[in-house]
């Protein structure tokens, strides 16, 4: 009888994994796809870790697919965490303000037991940040939670040809009183401003050299990475508070013309007409209550409400350890409770991070061609009854409430989570700089 | 003129003389002493709780301002907390929490740190905090002393309801990073020791027929004193199960009431907590698992629940963002991880109550309790739920919906 239960464990599973050979069919569940209006019992095929087709009760499916019973459950898509420290990301130190050549990649441990706490959390999408710390603290990191032994394995390249964004900051964190480092916020946009003319010189040779390379300027790995900023071919992910310190942002983004997703933005309420206008998408994060540090004392709930109906593009983070992976969903629900819409908040976890990313072509919706990237809920995404059941990752489940294994990640325990986490080392520094 | 003025004052003061008569008509009163109450009426007179029933039941005397409400709940009682104390600006000057001149300072009194003004005192106020135990810091031996408060606007000495509670202690790793001694866990138990031997031997003094053998008045062993004499209680900070441990040995040693705060490991120990009597504070179900919390569970306040132990849920102590937590939302979170509604609504009323020795005042809803009361748009621990007023001693203060 149990070898028999085992076979029957062995043939489901096998089965499962091999979702990507064999079409799988999710059938009965309330699909959200993002892109459209919802999809009650719905039927979702998904093949080759690809969307392949989702549509209402009567959808034919194929003969050999392997079927998936999930009446009563809630999909949507994969959520993407816009900005988060996961895994140990260091970028620049104290050697210097500007580090555009230092990258989270060669930092971040791929085999991280946090990433179990995104997939319990619901992300299969992450952009994984240096810290704010510094006006500039290096290339942040597009993974996607597959299972991995290196960080190749989980990087995401994006429409644009990069995987990874330019982390910049503004306001106290990265003023600090040591030397090389700007101790005012006027400083800090000179040296800001100072960096970014030597790089448009910089990239003013390769544009006079134009197909000649003998005339190219010797390789220089900070002036390369600004070359792809100033071409709008890597995203400024810029961590700014204050009301002045985003218009700081936006003058900056403007006077050389880079592509900025504003991060934090906690006084954004107040200039939400200002940054609509400048086209700016911003990543906020909902916190329980305000302060802890000077430039956080104004934030509401009320921002991505105020943002939204500015018509800002708005998507969420963790900035874990800030909050955790865990809660990322309870982060659009607060925002849901401080007057944003259901819709815009549903977007905000999941296209609209996949935009600020220029990933969209490719995740954040549920959509035919699309990487099957969703997670399975016992219940509605903004209530605290529900539970993320299943996380799939290009059509491989990767974490499963039921197995008390995976179950662990989420609830924590004794000796759950290895001693030698780093991630929240960042946030020891910049606490230490927020003075 | 003057006369005007002195009629000026007393207009603008009258609201606080003349208590306001309020009638609560609610779809759902959940008192947390009993059954929840399906269209029930909460009648409140001077500053207290006048009736409780039926809406059926109840008639609303004429005179009184009534509020109708979906849900309504008794203000929430904060365990433990630092709000008041440990300022939401995160500045040296607005960080009261922790003197470092010396690691045991009991007689340092929160009286003389609270402030009523600080603005998180008012961000937990207007989601339903209506008391709290706030006080002195983690990461001292001794760090000094705690007190209960009303969450309502006012002086120290308006809206204290006890100004001295407990003694905050503090057992584990986090002392030694502030002090050049005690640097190893047994040094912290060898001088905790040595100080509590002191206060034995000074309260034997005290004890002396002859008045003229008692000690001289001695401000830290006079708390210690009466830590000994079981006036007030020992909350001891600890998360690791071996140092849960040393803080019930300690407490068996010296015969002290023990509380324990934060208890991450306490899953690990539930025999011995028992067995002690200690009482457990719950850190905040979403603190971070770091440090000495790398080991917590978010199901620990369902299970230290099952195993038969008191649990309240605290928002504790938060060194950055956020500066504080909210016990709405950390109780709400519980349910999320095997506890019911009715206990998590409990640990941050009724068990905290007790706790603190405050129950015949506070912690439900019950006739001749204190006014202290919580409007809801709907379930109180969904997300999009908004808390809409929050009353204190009988007057509203807080009427936004948040």
């Amino acid at each position: 009888m149990l070898k028999h239960a085992l076979l029957v464990t062995a043939f489901c599973c096998a089965g499962i994994v091999n979702g990507q050979d064999k079409p799988l069919v999710l059938k009965g569940a309330l699909v959200y796809p993002v892109s459209g209006a919802p999809i009650p019992n719905a039927v979702m095929i998904v093949h080759k870790g690809k969307i392949e087709r989702i549509g209402p009760a009567g959808t034919p499916v194929p003969a050999d697919a392997v079927m998936m019973d999930v009446t009563g459950k809630v999909i949507m898509p994969g959520l993407v965490d816009t900005h988060s420290h996961l895994a140990g990301p260091d970028g620049a130190d104290a050697s210097g303000a500007l580090s555009p050549d230092t990258r989270a990649m060669d930092a971040v441990n791929p085999t991280s037991d946090g990433f179990k706490k995104a997939l319990a959390g619901g992300i299969t999408t992450i952009n994984i940040m240096p810290g704010s710390g510094y006006l500039m603290s290096g290339q942040t990191v597009y993974v996607k939670m597959r299972e991995g032994k290196k960080i190749e394995d989980l990087l995401l390249i994006n429409e644009r040809g990069v995987y990874g964004g330019m982390k910049m900051a503004n306001g106290t964190n990265s003023m600090r009183t040591i030397a090389g480092f700007p101790g005012t916020r006027a400083k800090s946009a000179a040296m800001v401003r100072e960096l970014f003319v030597k790089a448009q010189e910089y990239k003013a040779k390769f544009v006079k050299a134009g197909k000649d390379s003998s005339k190219f300027p010797e390789r220089d790995l900070r002036m390369e990475a600004l070359v792809e900023v100033l071409g709008g071919k890597r995203m400024v992910h810029f961590h700014t508070h204050k009301s002045n310190d985003i218009l700081t942002a936006l003058r900056l983004s403007k006077e050389f013309g880079f592509r900025v997703v504003l991060h934090h933005v906690s006084e954004g309420w107040k200039v939400a007409d200002d940054i609509a206008r400048a086209g700016a998408p911003c990543s906020i994060i909902s916190i329980d209550a305000p302060g802890g540090k000077m430039e956080a004392v104004n934030l509401s709930l009320t921002t991505g409400a105020a943002l939204t109906k500015a018509g800002a593009l708005v998507g969420f983070h963790t900035d874990d350890g800030i909050t955790d992976s865990r809660l990322f969903m309870r982060s659009a629900a607060l925002m849901v409770r401080g007057g944003m819409s259901r819709e815009k908040a549903l977007e905000g976890l999941t296209i609209a991070g996949a935009k600020m990313l220029d990933l969209s072509n490719r995740l954040g919706s549920l959509e035919k061609g699309k990487d099957a990237d969703f997670i399975i809920l016992s219940g509605d995404p903004f209530s605290i009854y529900t539970h993320v059941e299943q996380t799939w990752v290009e059509g491989v489940k990767r974490w499963d409430i039921s197995n008390p294994a995976d179950k662990a990640f989420l609830t924590g325990g004794y000796d759950v989570y290895g001693a030698d986490r780093a991630e929240f080392h960042h946030h020891e520094s910049e606490e230490g700089s927020a003075e | 003129m003057k006369r005007n003025i002195i009629l000026a004052i007393l207009i603008s003061l009258s609201p606080f003389f003349i208590q306001a008569q309020i009638a609560i008509k609610a779809e759902t009163i959940y008192t947390v002493s009993g059954s929840p109450i399906r269209n029930g009426v909460v009648l409140v007179s001077k500053g207290k709780i006048e009736q409780v029933g039926l809406a059926a039941d109840v008639s609303i005397p004429a005179g009184y301002k009534v509020y109708e409400t979906k849900v309504l709940t008794p203000g929430f009682v904060d365990a433990r907390t630092l709000v008041g104390i440990s300022g939401s600006l995160n500045i040296p000057t607005d960080q009261d929490q922790l003197e470092k001149s010396g690691p045991i300072q009991p007689d340092l009194r929160a009286i003389d740190a609270y402030n009523p003004e600080e603005a998180l005192v008012k961000v937990v106020r207007d989601y339903g905090v209506t008391t709290i135990h706030t006080g002195h810091g983690i990461g001292a031996l001794v760090s000094g002393q705690t007190m209960i408060a009303k969450t309502k606007p006012g002086t120290v000495e308006t809206v204290t309801i006890q100004p001295l509670c407990m003694l905050a202690m503090t057992i584990g790793p986090s002392v030694s990073g502030n002090f050049s001694s005690p640097g190893t866990r047994a040094k912290q138990m060898a001088m905790l020791r040595t100080e509590l031997l002191k206060a034995q031997a000074y309260v034997k003094k005290q004890a002396d027929k002859d008045s003229s053998k008692r000690p001289a008045e001695d401000l830290k062993l006079d708390i210690l004193a009466k830590l000994l004499k079981g006036d007030i209680k020992a909350l001891i900070t600890a998360n690791k199960a071996n140092d849960m441990m040393n803080a019930i040995r300690l407490s068996k040693e010296f015969n002290f009431k023990l509380v324990i705060d934060g208890a991450a490991e306490a899953y690990r120990i539930i025999d011995d907590i028992k067995a002690a009597n200690a009482e457990i504070i719950l850190h905040a179900t979403m603190a971070r698992n770091d440090g000495d919390l790398l080991n917590m569970n978010r199901e620990s306040a369902a299970i230290l629940t099952a195993a038969g132990i008191r649990v309240s849920i605290e928002s504790g102590y938060e060194s950055y963002v956020p500066k504080t937590r909210v016990i709405l939302f950390e109780a709400a979170q519980s349910t999320a991880y095997g506890f019911s509604f009715t206990d998590a609504l409990k640990s941050i009323t009724l068990n905290p109550a007790i706790l603190l020795g405050i129950e015949n005042r506070v912690g439900s809803i019950d006739k001749g309790k204190d006014a202290d009361l919580v409007l809801f748009d709907g379930d109180p621990f969904e997300y999009v739920t908004k808390v809409c007023t929050v009353i204190i001693d009988g007057e509203v203060v807080s009427d936004t919906c948040k």
